[in-house]
């Protein structure tokens, strides 16, 4: 459990990234911050391994304060993964995924086997293990990225939009992969994303950020779709004119849904769940 | 008469590669004053360097003494020093002269390394549990090497061009058959002792030129050399999309 509690982060410069923030992150679960750019989402997600330190308020993690422990600890602790992998350019594949485990002192051969193992695991083939980043594609360097969080086996995972820098083929391939993890894998996942579809594709709760991290709304994907909050979410969401904003249509066949633009989306079955 | 080659004529002569004043033990005295001098400089400038580079802080002050020290004229310096330590210290004062040369360059090449470096590989470094010091030896110092090697070269190049006014305080190297060459007016002599010079800097800018090939780490070169031979994609992300759900 991640908890934020009146969490205010006010940068030198005078500008408020995040403003008394408060909420709840409840353990095993996908939670994904959601919010067009400079809403201070990454500035949160940054807070729980003390990448940011908040100016007022605290973060604690299972009810003790992340400010109470070592920095470099918390974040060996704490899986990471970032847009454009951030994988160290002069380290080979196998290397930059088993750079924690490294650091906490494996051996070079357990390292390595460890990092084998979670090749497997974000679906890389193992014969890229000695290869250098700048021979991978974006999509697979996006894998690296994932393996070497994993690599310490960490309860918790923050995701700074990880699929944002790939084309959407991947990006759609790696969502489903993540989905797939995360079911086998059963970590706390925090995720940032400036993409709605995103955020209720991969969210079991999805909070909506505006400017200075204002919560608009945090519930479910259904919950936000059925009730959301006000005008601003709605639209945000695309339930008005977007994808989200399907109609009935009646064709001799039975109904149909169509969406905004006119396309046919799916069969209304009645009497369903 | 042909100067130059009445100059490589003396150089050639046997005589010259004999005795106390021999040719050899001039260039070793010239070697050695170069590598005392970048040895010296590198132990100042590489750790303020990559100071600076780490912190990104200080820049100002070192650019300012850098161009500072660029501008004081070695051999008015080396006098002025000669005159300060006294006649018994010529060899510190000549070493101080050079070192002060060596370190504008020692010290750009190694902060500049450390800038050059993307910032999101040393913020992922640090997101990913590394202390400062682990960040500096790991990550730092590698991607940043091929530039220290760079500002190296350019240090040792000034530096044993420059040791030949050494010679004018009576110490020796390569400036000696340049002076009593002058003094003597048999400029064949003086033509000789700077082609030995110049073939000096040239052989050790060479050599530093594949040192400074051979400092960039290997996934960095590899970085370099796709455009020229592409990759063929044994795992295209493609080959496992599955069909999208309907």
């Amino acid at each position: 459990m991640i908890e934020f509690r009146n969490v205010t982060k006010r940068f030198p410069d005078g500008t408020v990234a995040v403003d008394a923030f408060d909420l709840v992150i409840p353990s095993r679960k996908t939670t994904v911050f959601v919010g067009s750019s400079g809403c201070g989402k990454t500035t949160l997600l940054r807070m729980i391994n003390r990448m940011v330190e908040p100016t007022g308020g605290t973060v604690a993690i299972d009810g003790e304060d992340v400010a109470s422990k070592q920095a470099v600890a918390l974040r060996r602790s704490i899986g990471y993964v970032m847009q454009n992998s951030g994988l160290m350019p002069h380290f080979t594949v196998a290397e930059n995924i088993a750079t924690v485990p490294r650091l906490t002192g494996r051996t070079r051969r357990a390292a390595r086997a460890r990092a084998l193992e979670l090749m497997d695991v974000v679906g890389l083939d193992t014969a890229m293990a000695d290869r250098y980043p700048s021979q991978l594609s974006g999509g697979q360097q996006q894998r690296v990225g994932v393996a070497r969080g994993l690599a310490s086996d960490p309860n918790i995972l923050l995701m700074d939009e990880p699929f944002g820098a790939v084309d959407p083929i991947v990006r759609a391939e790696l969502q489903r992969e993540l989905i797939r993890l995360q079911r086998d894998l059963d970590k706390t996942v925090v995720f940032v994303t400036h993409d709605v579809d995103e955020a209720f594709l991969l969210g079991d709760q999805v909070a909506i950020l505006a400017k200075g991290a204002r919560r608009l709304q945090f519930g479910s994907p259904s919950e936000i779709t059925e009730q959301p909050a006000d005008d601003f979410v709605a639209a945000f969401i695309g339930a008005e004119r977007g994808k989200r904003a399907l109609r009935v249509k009646q064709t001799p066949h039975g109904p149909v849904l169509v969406d905004a633009e006119g396309r046919t989306q799916g069969v209304l079955v009645e009497g369903g769940a | 008469m042909n100067l130059l080659a009445d100059a490589f004529a003396w150089l050639a002569a046997p005589e010259q590669w004999t005795g106390p004043n021999g040719l050899q033990h001039l260039l070793a005295q010239q070697l050695y004053f170069t590598a005392i001098a970048v040895a010296i400089a590198a132990v100042i400038a590489v750790p303020a360097g990559w100071a600076i580079g780490h912190t990104g802080r200080g820049r100002e002050v070192a650019v300012a003494f850098a161009g500072a020290a660029r501008a004081v004229p070695s051999f008015g310096l080396l006098v002025l020093l000669v005159l300060l330590f006294g006649v018994l210290h010529k060899p510190e004062a000549a070493t101080v002269t050079f070192v002060i040369l060596a370190i504008p360059s020692l010290l750009a090449g190694a902060y500049a390394g450390f800038e050059a470096i993307d910032r999101r590989v040393i913020d992922a470094a640090r997101a990913v549990g590394m202390t400062e010091a682990q960040i500096l030896w790991r990550v730092e110092v590698p991607l940043g090497l091929p530039l220290l090697v760079g500002g190296f070269r350019s240090a040792v190049l000034q530096v044993v061009a420059t040791v030949t006014i050494a010679a004018y305080v009576n110490l020796g190297g390569l400036g000696l058959p340049i002076i009593t060459g002058l003094s003597l007016r048999r400029y064949e002599v003086v033509l000789g002792g700077a082609v030995l010079v110049a073939l000096l800097a040239l052989a050790l800018d060479a050599l530093l030129a594949l040192a400074q090939r051979a400092a960039v780490p290997r996934g960095v070169r590899a970085d370099q050399g796709r455009a020229a031979a592409p990759r063929r994609r044994d795992h295209p992300e493609s080959a496992t999309v599955s069909p999208h759900p309907s």
